[in-house]
C-alpha cells in the first residue's frame, strides 16, 4: 500500500483580552447574566455605527510581531454576510481583503517517542492574522422548541490566526497550539483559555499520496481542548485514509468532533457552499498604522498606533524565556519546556532556587518529578500546591546540608503534602529521620542490631 | 408676492417676547392639524413638543437661552432615531419601534433648545423619488393646494379634480419638504443618498442642502447607502440652512466617517460682487427628458451670473451618463447588507411564523418590507455573489472613482461652483407618477442629483421660479468638498436675485399673523 501524507492546517480564533468590545463600548466579561453586556450597536439597532477599539488593534499588532509577521500599515474591514440567530446584524465585520498581519511563522517543539529526552523543533507558517467580531451564543431548547439567544459575546474582539497546512499529525497540531497559547498569554493579548472559549481551534485535514496533489479537505470543529485537538486530527486522518483505501471519496464538508465517542461526525447539513457576499465595511475607513519612520512629526501619539513603539515593549516570548532558563540555571531544554508548560511552575522553580543552596540542576528534579507528579495526581494547579516554594526550599536545604538523606526527604515531602502546617524540621524530628552524624551513636545502634540478631550474625560469619 | 417688509423674524420675535415658544409651538401644531391632508407627518409629538416649548420659554424668561435655535419648531424625517418617539422609516418592519437613543443630529438640535414637532413621512426606508411608497401613504405637495397652482389648473378648482390632481412632493424626504413648505415648522431634517433632500426641495419650493459627506454625523440615521447617505437640511431660505448647518456639523466620535477637522459655524456674507466667481455649466446635465421650461430657466440663471460679471463656462462631466447604473449596483448592494439586520429577533416586526428560525426570518422580512425594498435586496445580493462581485461591485466602484474625478478635474480647472437643474420637470400629479414603477422613476429622477452623492460633494437646491403650471422649479448648485460657505454664499446671492414667490396656502393664511415669514431667515 502506498504511503499517505496527512496535511493539517489550523484556523484559530483567540478572544482579545480587552475591557470592551471590538467596535463598541460594552464590557467583555465571561459568564455574565445573559444579555447584560449588550450595547445598541451589539444588538444591531438601526442607525448604530462601529467605532474601532484601539486596544484590540494593539493586541493584534503585538501578536503579529510575536509571530514574525509583516504588519500591514494599511488594512481594511469587510462584511461577511450570513443569517444566524447569534449574528444580529446579519453580517460579521472581519478583515477579508487585507488583514492586519501576514506571512509569519511559529516555532514549536515536540518530543520524539514520548520521552522528554529528545525534542525536535518544527515551524509552521502563519498565513495571516485578522481582526473580527465574535458572535453571540445560541442555545437550542428542544423541549420547548425554542432557541435562546445571548448576545453578551456578540462583538467581542477576535484575532483569527491562520496556520498553513504545514503540520502532519495531531501531536504537531497540539504542540503548535500550545505554543501559540503560551505566546498569547505572555503577551497578554488573549488569555487563551480554551475551556472559557477564549481560544477556539478548527482543523483542516486532508491526505494524499506523495507526489500527488493535495486531497479534498474536511474542516473539523467543536474541539474543546488541546488534548482533543490531537485526538480529533488523528482520528480524521485515519478516517480519511480508510475511506480512500476502500475506494470511497472524501466530501469537502465540516465535521464535528464528538469527544465522548472520540470520532468526527458530519455537522448539520449546510446545503451546499455558503456565499458570504463579502463587501467592504463602509462605516470604517482603512486602518492606518504607523512606525517610527512614517509617524508624522506633530501627530498626537495618543491618536495613533505605532508599531515600533509596541515592538520595543514586547515581553520575552516563551522561546526566549526557555533559552534564558537553560542558560541561567544549567537545566536541560526539555526541562524548560515543562517549566513553561505549567502555569506558575517557572516562578515556583525560580523561587525555590532562591531559597536553597542546592544547585538548580538538582532542584529541577524535585520540581519536575516530585512536585509536578504530585500535582498531576491530585489535579492541582501550581497555585493550589499545599507545598510552597519556601517550604520546598527549606527541605532541600536540609538535604543539601546532609541532615537527611534523599529518601528521608521524600518521606518528609509526602508528609508536607498533607498540608497540616508542619515544618520540615518538625516532621523530621517526629519521624526521627535525621541523619545521624555521631559515630558513637551509630556504633551503639549497630551493636544493638547485632546483639538482637545472634542467629543471623552466626550465619553471616560462617559465610 | 414678497414678504411683508418690517415684519419680525421668528428668532428675533422670540427674543423680544413678541411671541412665546409655546405660542409658536401651538400654532405649528394647529397648522399640522389643519394641513393633515398633506400626510406630511407620521408622528406628531404634541406632548413632548409642548414640554420642550415650555422649557424654552422658561429659558427666555431667565435670559438663559441655549442659542439661536432655542424655541424653534423643527421636524425630523422618520428615518432618524428619536428616543422615546416612534421611528418607522415608513415601513411595517419598524411599526411601533421606539429607539432608546437619539441620532446625533437630533440630539444636537435638542441640546440647543429646538422644539421637535414630529417625524415626517417618506418613501419606505428612503427608497424612492416620490414619497409615495411608504406604509402610511403618499405625501401631497402643498403647492397642489396653492392659489398659484389652482389658478393654472385646467379644470378650475373642481373639488373632485383637486382630489385627483394633487401633485407629488418628490422624494424621499417629501414629508420634511412639505412640512417646511407649508409652514408647519421652520426647518426640517431630511436625508440625501441620491437626491432625496434636493429633489423634494425643488418640487416643494424650499431650500434643500446636501452637505459634504463626512461633515455631519450619520449616527442614528437609519442607513440606506452608508457610503453616500448624508443628513439633509430643508429650510425656507439659504440663511436658515447655514444656521442649521452650523448647529449640526462637526466630528462625531460615534461616526468614524466624519472628518476630524475642526468645523466652525459661519455667518453668510452678503455677496454683492460676483465678478471673481467662475460658474460651470456641465453640458451632460442637459439630460434626456429635461423639460424645455427648466432648460430655459437654467439658461436664464446662467445669464444672470454672466450679466452680473461672473465667469460662466460650459464644462464636461463625461461619466455622468454612467452614474445611474453605477448607483444602482452600489446602492442595492449596500441595501442588501444594511437590511440584513431586520430579522424580527431583536426589535421591530416579528412574524407569527415560528416553525424554525429560518422560516421566521423569511416570513418577517416578506411581511415587513415592501416590494421596493425586497427588490433592491435581491438585486444587491445578486451583485455581491462571489461570481458577480468583480464584474458588478468592483466595476461600479471604479466607475464611481471616474465620476468623482470628473468633478475634481473641473474644480481644478478653476470652476468654483456648478449650476445645474435639480429635477427634469416640475412635480407631476400622483396619478401620473404611479403609472411607472419605483425603480423606473428613481432611475429617471435621480439623474441630476445623484452624481453629487457619488462624489461626496455638497449641493443645494434653491427655489427659482414657478412653472407654467404654477409649481416650483429649483436649480442646483454643486460645490467643492467642505466648501459649504462658498456654496451657500453663492446660493444666497442667487436666491436674492430670483425672489421666489411665497406659497399662497389657505390654511397658512388663516394662521398667519406675520410670524411666518418666507425668504426671511427664521434665525436672524
Amino acid at each position: 500500500l502506498a504511503p499517505w501524507v496527512p496535511v493539517v492546517g489550523l484556523e484559530i480564533h483567540a478572544q482579545i483580552s480587552s475591557n470592551s468590545k471590538l467596535f463598541s463600548a460594552s464590557q467583555v466579561q465571561f459568564a455574565a447574566p445573559p444579555n447584560s453586556l449588550v450595547s445598541f450597536f451589539d444588538a444591531s439597532l438601526p442607525g448604530t455605527l462601529p467605532v474601532l477599539n484601539r486596544r484590540c488593534v494593539e493586541a493584534a499588532v503585538m501578536t503579529g510581531l510575536a509571530l514574525n509577521c509583516s504588519i500591514n500599515k494599511r488594512s481594511l474591514f469587510d462584511r461577511k454576510h450570513y443569517f444566524y440567530a447569534d449574528l444580529p446584524a446579519g453580517y460579521q465585520i472581519t478583515q477579508q481583503r487585507v488583514p492586519i498581519a501576514v506571512n509569519g511563522s511559529l516555532s514549536y517543539s515536540l518530543c520524539i517517542d514520548n520521552k522528554m529526552s529528545q525534542m525536535v523543533t518544527r515551524t509552521v507558517r502563519i498565513k495571516q492574522i485578522q481582526l473580527e467580531q465574535d458572535s453571540g451564543k445560541s442555545l437550542h431548547d428542544d423541549t420547548r422548541s425554542q432557541t435562546l439567544v445571548d448576545l453578551n459575546r456578540a462583538g467581542v474582539g477576535l484575532m483569527e490566526v491562520v496556520m498553513e497546512p504545514d503540520m502532519c499529525c495531531g501531536e504537531e497540531a497540539a504542540a503548535a497550539v500550545r505554543e501559540l497559547q503560551l505566546i498569547l498569554q505572555t503577551l497578554g493579548s488573549s488569555q487563551a483559555v480554551m475551556a472559557e472559549g477564549q481560544l477556539r481551534v478548527d482543523a483542516n485535514v486532508s491526505v494524499h499520496h506523495p507526489g500527488e496533489p493535495y486531497g479534498v479537505r474536511t474542516e473539523v470543529k467543536n474541539i474543546n481542548s488541546i488534548r482533543f485537538l490531537a485526538k480529533a486530527v488523528d482520528y480524521e486522518i485515519q478516517r480519511q485514509i480508510e475511506e480512500l483505501e476502500n475506494g470511497r471519496t472524501i466530501l469537502n464538508e465540516t465535521r464535528a468532533f464528538d469527544s465522548k465517542l472520540g470520532c468526527t461526525v458530519p455537522m448539520r447539513d449546510k446545503e451546499g457552499e455558503q456565499d458570504y457576499r463579502f463587501m467592504p465595511e463602509p462605516n470604517l475607513p482603512p486602518l492606518i498604522l504607523y512606525d517610527a519612520e512614517s509617524l508624522p512629526a506633530n501627530m498626537d501619539h495618543q491618536q495613533v498606533v505605532n508599531i515600533d513603539w509596541i515592538h520595543e515593549r514586547l515581553p520575552d516570548l516563551p522561546s526566549v524565556k526557555r533559552a534564558k532558563l537553560v542558560e541561567q540555571y544549567g537545566i536541560l531544554p526539555e526541562h524548560s519546556f515543562t517549566l513553561l508548560n505549567e502555569d506558575g511552575l517557572m516562578e515556583f522553580f525560580e523561587n525555590t532556587v532562591k531559597q536553597t543552596q542546592m544547585k538548580p540542576r538538582k532542584v529541577i528534579g524535585w520540581i519536575l518529578n516530585d512536585l509536578l507528579s504530585y500535582l498531576k495526581k491530585h489535579s492541582l494547579t501550581v497555585k493550589e500546591s499545599p507545598v510552597s516554594s519556601l517550604l520546598l526550599g527549606d527541605l532541600l536545604n536540609l538535604l543539601e546540608r546532609k541532615d537527611i538523606t534523599a529518601a528521608a526527604a521524600k518521606q518528609v515531602l509526602a508528609e508536607l503534602w498533607k498540608g497540616e502546617g508542619k515544618s520540615p524540621l518538625e516532621i523530621i524530628k517526629e519521624k526521627k529521620l535525621e541523619l545521624i552524624q555521631d559515630h558513637k551513636e551509630l556504633e551503639q545502634i549497630c551493636q544493638a542490631v547485632i546483639d538482637g540478631h545472634e542467629n543471623e550474625v552466626i550465619m553471616v560469619v560462617l559465610g | 408676492v414678497s414678504p411683508e417688509p418690517g415684519s419680525p423674524q421668528v428668532a428675533a420675535a422670540l427674543k423680544a417676547g413678541r411671541v412665546t415658544p409655546t405660542e409658536l409651538c401651538q400654532r405649528c401644531l394647529a397648522l399640522i392639524r389643519s394641513t393633515g391632508f398633506l400626510n406630511a407627518y407620521i408622528t406628531v409629538a404634541e406632548e413632548t413638543a409642548l414640554k420642550q416649548a415650555e422649557e424654552s420659554e422658561e429659558r427666555y424668561r431667565r435670559g438663559q437661552t441655549l442659542g439661536v435655535l432655542d424655541g424653534i419648531p423643527v421636524s425630523v424625517k422618520d428615518n432618524f432615531s428619536t428616543a422615546g418617539i416612534e421611528t418607522t422609516c415608513a415601513s411595517s418592519m419598524l411599526k411601533g419601534y421606539i429607539s432608546p437613543y437619539n441620532a446625533t443630529v437630533v440630539q444636537k438640535l435638542l441640546d440647543q433648545g429646538a422644539v421637535l414637532l414630529g417625524k415626517t413621512n417618506l418613501d419606505e426606508f428612503a427608497m424612492g423619488s416620490g414619497s409615495t411608497d411608504g406604509v402610511f401613504g403618499p405625501v401631497r405637495n402643498p403647492w397642489s393646494y396653492s392659489r398659484q397652482y389652482k389658478e393654472k389648473s385646467v379644470s378650475k378648482s373642481h373639488s373632485e379634480d383637486e382630489e385627483s390632481n394633487w401633485v407629488i412632493t418628490g422624494g424621499s424626504s417629501g414629508g420634511s419638504a412639505a412640512a417646511v413648505s407649508s409652514f408647519t415648522c421652520f426647518a426640517a431634517l431630511g436625508s440625501d443618498t441620491g437626491g432625496s433632500t434636493r429633489n423634494p426641495a425643488a418640487h416643494c419650493g424650499v431650500v434643500g442642502l446636501k452637505p459634504t459627506y463626512g461633515l455631519i454625523s450619520r449616527h442614528g440615521l437609519i442607513p440606506l447607502v452608508n457610503s453616500m447617505d448624508v443628513p439633509g437640511i430643508l429650510t425656507r431660505c439659504v440663511d436658515d440652512a447655514a444656521v442649521m448647518l452650523g448647529s449640526l456639523a462637526g466630528h462625531d466620535p460615534k461616526d468614524s466617517t466624519t472628518v476630524q477637522d475642526n468645523f466652525g459655524p459661519f455667518e453668510l456674507p452678503d455677496l454683492t460682487d460676483v465678478s471673481k466667481l467662475s460658474i460651470g455649466i456641465p453640458k451632460e446635465y442637459n439630460a434626456p427628458g429635461l423639460s424645455s421650461e427648466i432648460l430655459a430657466l437654467w439658461s436664464k440663471a446662467a445669464d444672470l451670473f454672466k450679466n452680473a460679471g461672473a465667469k460662466v463656462i460650459e464644462v464636461s462631466l463625461p461619466h455622468t451618463r454612467y452614474s445611474i447604473v453605477c448607483y444602482h449596483v452600489l446602492c442595492t448592494a449596500e441595501v442588501a447588507s444594511n437590511m440584513a439586520r431586520f430579522d424580527g429577533l431583536e426589535y421591530g416586526h416579528r412574524s407569527d411564523m415560528n416553525e424554525s428560525t429560518e422560516s421566521m426570518y423569511a416570513a418577517t422580512r416578506r411581511e415587513g418590507f415592501n416590494d421596493v425594498v425586497r427588490g433592491r435586496i435581491l438585486s444587491g445580493n445578486y451583485f455581491l455573489l462571489k461570481q458577480n462581485y468583480e464584474n458588478y461591485f468592483v466595476k461600479a466602484q471604479k466607475v464611481r472613482r471616474l465620476i468623482f474625478n470628473d468633478f475634481v478635474k473641473v474644480f481644478r480647472g478653476g470652476v468654483d461652483i456648478l449650476l445645474t437643474p435639480t429635477t427634469l420637470s416640475d412635480a407631476v400629479p400622483y396619478m401620473e407618477f404611479i403609472k411607472e414603477d419605483n425603480r423606473t422613476r428613481s432611475a429617471q429622477d435621480d439623474i441630476l442629483t445623484q452624481a453629487a452623492n457619488m462624489a461626496g460633494l455638497p449641493a443645494i437646491n434653491v427655489p427659482t421660479a414657478l412653472s407654467e403650471r404654477g409649481l416650483p422649479i429649483g436649480l442646483q448648485f454643486i460645490g467643492r468638498s467642505f466648501q459649504e460657505k462658498q456654496l451657500l454664499t453663492v446660493a444666497k446671492w442667487f436666491e436674492k436675485q430670483v425672489k421666489f414667490p411665497m406659497i399662497e396656502l389657505e390654511a397658512v393664511k388663516r394662521l398667519d399673523d406675520g410670524v411666518f415669514q418666507h425668504q426671511k431667515s427664521a434665525f436672524s
